[in-house]
């Protein structure tokens, strides 16, 4: 008669046990299944043995779901994963798909995987051949630079990873510095290095330089600019006066509505025909301009935004401070509205960083394109899966730190209690 | 004796609706004078054409020897001059109260910046709430963050301030440390403009009282005169619904 009344705190020292035992039960099986490719239901008849699991799992989660039992541990899991009964059966299957994908994401990335070895010949496992990102790492972080000028690509960035973390712990007066040459020097002096050409250094044409160094370069220029192309994009489209604020809005609504891989097909192979003879600008650089302006675009209408969210009261006030169109939107609408917009201005950015990929259209390889290179390469055939997981890897790394870097920001900046 | 605000038959329309309807206004310095009526009578309007947060269409309006016109130095000459404390205090949220009060001071008077905050610290002394420069405007109670706009306003030494509903968005317990504030600033000798329903303070500071409706100055006044003996029916109906 106890055995079939509702769960409740009067049976909670018969219902919980028996309950917490189901439940472990049902991982159980599960477990050793995957694991060990043993069925320890194995006797029962194959259909129920096959869902036993599930039952056990669901029974004994109806056992322990008491309400205001006062076991403090009990109440937050019942809150969390047992609510009801869809939700017990959520929680089920969610820990029985992880429980179950576990074996073969290990004997793929690591225990039947190849580390060692030269060629493809060396990876004989059923796992990764890892071999692939072994071999070919020289080139998918520098493309086709020369290995002997590659120091030049290292200390190019090792300067700009010491400045910015220096700049860490140095003082905010300093700090002012820190970011003026980062951001007006560096970029130039960074590039001049890389390239060469002058000052005894081999000059390294831009069509050679690849890998994930290229989206480095890329990123960084493209952010640096489409920034505040951005935001005067976007003050423009709200701008009183009709010429400025037309020509904003067009600017921005032709480059939203065209494809990128567009963008990058004319800024290559049409662009050049429209100038005159023997005026060259190099392909990098054509790129370079066609994705920031593209992203700026976007990033005018983040900026936007945040303008639109601040209060009318706002503008006034500085207004009647007697500062001026350029000083208001400096001192006191901008960092309000762009501290509004940090996400969306995170995403925008993401967004760039992953959109690299598709200069390959052009001919530019970063490290998307010289996998995908690699892996048509015939002594290579077959590796696209170890080479895209590898570029996901590290285009989620960079992109993850980007991310955590904007939540930081905001963190910092709140000013609210 | 001279003028320091002038608004010479003043229109002004909101699309076809006249918010404004040949205003005519002289206010002396030192004066203060006091706006009441409905709500929708152009009282704000009225005060905020004066720093030219709202455009007039019509006529003249003359500052301390400036007429306000397209042109934006005037407009921010003038602004200079003139500070106005708002109903929703309109505090920079993103700034301390002291970089609220020495940001303007700074960057449109050109103030070194010791000097500035020093002038501050002063005014925000004079509202006695210098113990929390260094806090936020969102850590700040109502009352508080409004003396602090004051403060702010004061910041610039301006030679007129405008208030418009300085009180209206506070809770009643604090409405009397704001008043305490702007009977003191008068006592000081400050022209001021203040939009306001409150009776008390009117009767204590104003030299004149005007009254507004439909966008019309119904009635101008001495103060005691305005209370005791209102000459139009409508300010009559007025007085005796809010006294």
């Amino acid at each position: 008669m106890n055995l079939i009344a509702k769960p409740s705190k009067d049976n909670i020292k018969t219902y919980v046990p028996i309950g917490l035992f189901l439940v472990s039960l049902s991982f159980l099986d599960v477990f050793v299944n995957a694991f060990f490719n043993f069925n320890l239901m194995g006797f029962l008849p194959s259909q129920l043995s096959y869902f036993l699991p599930l039952i056990l799992g669901y029974i004994g989660f109806y056992l322990i779901r008491i309400e205001f039992s006062g076991v403090r541990s009990l109440d937050i899991l019942n809150k969390n994963i047992n609510s009801n009964n869809f939700n017990a059966l959520l929680t089920l299957f969610t820990i029985f798909i992880i429980i179950k994908s576990t074996p073969p994401m290990l004997d793929w990335f690591i225990l039947e995987a190849n580390f060692v070895g030269n060629s493809k010949d060396d990876c004989t496992g059923d796992g990764a051949c890892w071999v692939f990102i072994k071999v070919w790492f020289n080139r998918f972080m520098y493309g086709l630079y020369p290995d002997s000028e590659q120091w030049r690509i290292n200390t190019a960035f090792l300067i700009l990873f010491t400045i910015v973390g220096i700049s860490f712990f140095v003082s905010e007066k300093l700090k002012k510095y820190f970011i003026l040459f980062l951001v007006f020097v560096f970029p130039f002096l960074g590039i001049k290095l890389i390239s060469g050409g002058s000052f005894g250094l081999e000059y390294v044409e831009s069509a050679a330089w690849g890998g994930l160094s290229l989206t480095f370069i890329i990123s960084a220029f493209a952010i640096l600019f489409c920034f505040p192309i951005g935001v005067i994009l976007a003050l423009g489209r709200r701008s009183s006066l009709p010429a400025i604020k037309y020509i904003s809005i067009g600017f921005i609504e032709l480059w939203r509505g065209v494809p990128l891989i567009t963008v990058l097909f004319m800024s290559a192979v049409m662009f050049p025909m429209f100038l005159p003879d023997g005026t060259f600008i190099d392909k990098l650089i054509r790129v370079l301009i066609a994705i920031t302006l593209f992203e700026a675009a976007y990033m005018a209408e983040v900026v936007r935004g945040g303008l639109q969210a601040l209060p009318k009261g706002q503008y006034e006030a500085a207004k009647s401070l007697g500062m001026g169109y350029w000083r208001m939107n400096a001192l006191i609408i901008l960092p309000q509205a762009l501290k509004l917009v940090i996400p969306g201005i995170a995403n925008t950015l993401l967004a760039l960083v992953k959109d690299t990929p598709l200069i390959f259209v052009v001919g530019l390889m970063e490290l998307a394109g010289m996998i995908g290179l690699a892996k048509t390469n015939p002594k290579w055939l077959g590796m696209a899966m170890e080479g895209y997981v590898f570029a996901g890897l590290v285009f989620w790394v960079i992109c993850y730190a980007m991310s955590r870097y904007s939540q930081n920001l905001e963190r910092k900046l709140s000013t609210e209690r | 004796m001279s003028k320091i605000i002038e608004l010479k038959n003043v229109n002004k329309w909101f699309d076809k609706f006249q918010v404004l309807k040949d205003i005519n206004l002289e206010v002396a310095p030192q004066e203060k004078i006091v706006i009441c009526g409905p709500s929708g009578s152009g009282k704000s309007t009225l005060i905020r054409c004066v720093n030219r947060l709202e455009e007039h269409q019509e006529g003249n309006i003359i500052i301390d020897g400036t007429e306000l016109s397209e042109s934006t130095k005037n407009i921010e000459k003038i602004r200079a001059e003139v500070g106005m404390v708002f109903q929703q205090f309109n505090l920079f949220p993103h700034l301390s109260i002291l970089d609220n009060c020495s940001l303007a001071p700074i960057w449109v008077k050109k103030l070194p910046k010791k000097q500035a905050e020093e002038i501050a610290m002063n005014n925000l002394k004079r509202v006695q709430i210098d113990d929390q420069a260094f806090k936020f405007p969102g850590q700040l109670s109502g009352g508080q963050q409004q003396r602090a706009a004051i403060a702010r306003a004061l910041c610039m030494e301006p030679k007129i301030m405008l208030f418009d509903e300085p009180t209206s968005a506070l809770d009643p317990e604090m409405i009397k440390e704001v008043l305490d504030v702007m009977v003191d600033l008068a006592k000081g000798g400050m022209t001021m403009i203040v939009v306001t329903h409150e009776m008390g303070f009117a009767k204590e500071v104003a030299d004149y009282m005007i009254f507004m409706d439909e966008g019309k100055i119904v009635e101008r006044a001495k103060t005691k005169e305005f209370f005791d003996n209102p000459k139009s029916d409508r300010t009559k109906l007025f007085l005796s619904q809010i006294l």
